[in-house]
């Protein structure tokens, strides 16, 4: 028994190794080419590290392009679409979660198409829509259509966290007086920081990532968001992969750091404290 | 009107008619914002969009627009590169969703138990999903490529290859680039929503089941099992469709090629519309694919409200 507890810890501690390496060697690599010397790049093959590191690739990105804007754009559209959506997620999650009411089967039929159909689809009826409205290529047409577009799969995200919710204490909450949106505010948010935290994380990558429809709506540097402008730069300076990894480098750092950041409340205490009831 | 209408009754009662319009109203209130935004900016392109389906609309095109009727459905049914992008959509959200369950699920069983160093070996594992899905297309065609990245020099020196190259440019093995990609991007998501259902069950049920007597396995499969299952079958099920729907890695890492052996219907309606700028008939195959979505959609309408009933 003891043998065996030992070997299966052993093959427990070597399996998350193991994921860990895989999950992080295409960063590694990334990271491990942008800060190569164009002379080294093809003369060293496969090695795990350069024999001598430079920062010229990053000099070059930050000094001679339109990154630092891009980077500032992009900050902009997702840390706005992320509140944004969080807020009316949690809306119409607590009412998914709490009520029964009529239409709520559409309700949620709808929210459900929206997650089947191609986005793509719409790509040429939204810049015709938003086009005389002057919402094309402004940072404030992108918040708005990339809000619509999370909020269904945010609303279900919250909802299942109010589910873990027991509803004994809004009734409690309600017994001694409180309407149901005061117990919504006061006693069921704060129990769902951590959901309300992994769907802020959730909405700003999705935000921080898009691409299409950035591409369509945008034109010119000065509302370029990072996707836009590293494909863009990608396909301009296709040869330098120093330069393109450098570049990659840097539309990794906020949503890594956002992520580092709110990871720790992704999985834990979702269950601890008022769940266990 | 409607308080002189009830300005004669007692107090109380007043109260309780304000009371139940006010309860019947508030779950309208709390969903409004989010279903004016869906309406507005989904429903309506999308409705604009399926009229483009049986129009000639060329995006650049000024005096395009005329009706065409179903001329785009005829060229489709004989479009031999539409049923090619059909069944490489089947292969592509099949293997991609597959392994990444299975992936996802092994990690979150290994992150439910403690371990020394459990919460950074977490944040790591779960990095790849912060990464933005054009930069992993990106990354991963780096690495498949011989001229900067070493996994074709690996597969060489390993003997499963007879020279370091792309095999994204080598038509029988290109597709498993964007799904290899693909998995390493999504394995973060199942483990995730599948370590956060883990958690939910009661510390105390495998306690009892363990003075029971019960063994690891029969823990696993009579209470880790049952509890998992809802959010297996929806994670799946969502997943499977969003997957299917979904160019970008596609788009960044083979444009469809080589000769067609990556083109998913998605990235194929992505090409008709920014390449040929043909948006009538992107529409039309746009169309199509909502139609077999639709079915697989009303499918899980149907499941979730029986395990909701079940629950």
């Amino acid at each position: 028994m003891n043998r065996y507890s030992i070997f299966g810890t052993a093959l427990h501690r070597l399996a998350i190794l193991c994921y860990v390496v895989f999950a992080l060697f295409p960063l590694f690599w990334l990271l491990k080419v942008s800060v190569t010397p164009n002379d080294l790049l093809y003369s060293e093959g496969v090695r795990m590290w350069p024999s001598r590191m430079s920062f010229e690739h990053f000099r070059f990105v930050l000094a001679h392009s339109a990154f630092p804007v891009f980077f500032r754009n992009s900050m902009i559209v997702a840390g706005a679409t992320a509140v944004i959506v969080t807020l009316l997620a949690s809306l119409s999650g607590y009412a998914l979660s709490r009520f029964t009411f009529r239409g709520k089967y559409w309700l949620v039929a709808l929210m459900l198409l929206t997650q089947m159909f191609p986005l793509v689809m719409l790509v040429a009826p939204i810049f015709k829509m938003l086009s005389p409205l002057g919402l094309t290529n402004s940072l404030t047409g992108l918040v708005v259509v990339y809000t619509a577009f999370n909020i269904p799969f945010a609303t279900f995200l919250m909802q299942s966290f109010f589910d873990g919710i027991p509803k004994e204490l809004e009734e409690a909450a309600k017994i001694d007086g409180a309407t149901q949106f005061m117990a919504f505010r006061q006693i069921v948010l704060p129990l769902t920081l951590p959901g309300i935290a992994a769907t802020l994380g959730f909405v700003f990558t999705a935000a921080w990532s898009e691409l299409l429809f950035a591409l369509m709506l945008i034109s010119g540097n000065s509302a370029a968001t990072f996707p836009v402008g590293l494909l863009t730069f990608v396909s301009k300076f296709s040869v330098d992969f120093g330069q393109m990894m450098a570049a990659g480098v840097l539309a990794l750092i906020p949503a890594c750091l956002f992520f580092l950041f709110i990871q720790r409340y992704l999985v834990q205490g979702l269950t601890a404290g008022a769940v266990k009831g | 009107m409607v308080f002189d209408a009830t300005a004669g009754l007692p107090e109380s009662r007043r109260q309780s008619l304000v009371d139940r319009i006010t309860r019947h109203a508030e779950p309208y209130l709390y969903t409004a914002p989010a279903l004016i935004l869906i309406v507005t900016i989904m429903l309506a392109p999308l409705v604009l969009g399926l009229s483009y389906a049986f129009r000639d609309v060329h995006l650049l095109n000024p005096f395009s627009g005329g009706y065409v009727g179903l001329d785009h459905f005829r060229t489709l049914y004989d479009d031999d590169n539409f049923y090619r992008a059909l069944r490489n959509t089947l292969w592509w959200t099949g293997a991609s969703v597959l392994l990444q369950f299975v992936f996802g699920l092994i990690l979150a069983l290994l992150l439910d138990r403690p371990f020394a160093g459990r919460a950074i070996a977490q944040a790591l594992v779960f990095l790849p999903w912060a990464v933005p899905t054009f930069l992993t297309g990106l990354n991963w065609a780096w690495l498949f490529n011989p001229v900067i990245g070493p996994l074709p020099h690996w597969l060489y020196a390993l003997g499963l290859m007879s020279e370091p190259a792309n095999i994204l440019s080598n038509p029988q093995l290109a597709m498993w680039g964007p799904i290899i990609a693909n998995v390493w991007w999504g394995i973060p998501f199942f483990a995730i929503t599948l370590l956060a259902a883990l958690q939910a069950i009661p510390r105390d049920l495998y306690e009892a089941a363990a003075i029971d007597g019960a063994g690891a396995v029969r823990r696993f499969t009579s209470i880790t099992l049952p509890f998992l299952a809802p959010t297996i079958a929806i994670t799946v099920l969502l997943r499977t469709v969003w997957i299917s729907n979904f160019a970008d890695l596609i788009i960044v890492m083979t444009s469809g090629g080589p000769a067609d052996r990556t083109q998913i219907v998605a990235s194929y309606i992505f090409t008709q519309a920014f390449r040929a700028l043909d948006f009538g008939y992107a529409s039309a195959i746009a169309l199509v694919l909502l139609v077999l979505l639709l079915a697989y959609s009303m499918l899980i309408v149907m499941l979730r409200q029986v395990l909701m009933d079940r629950a």
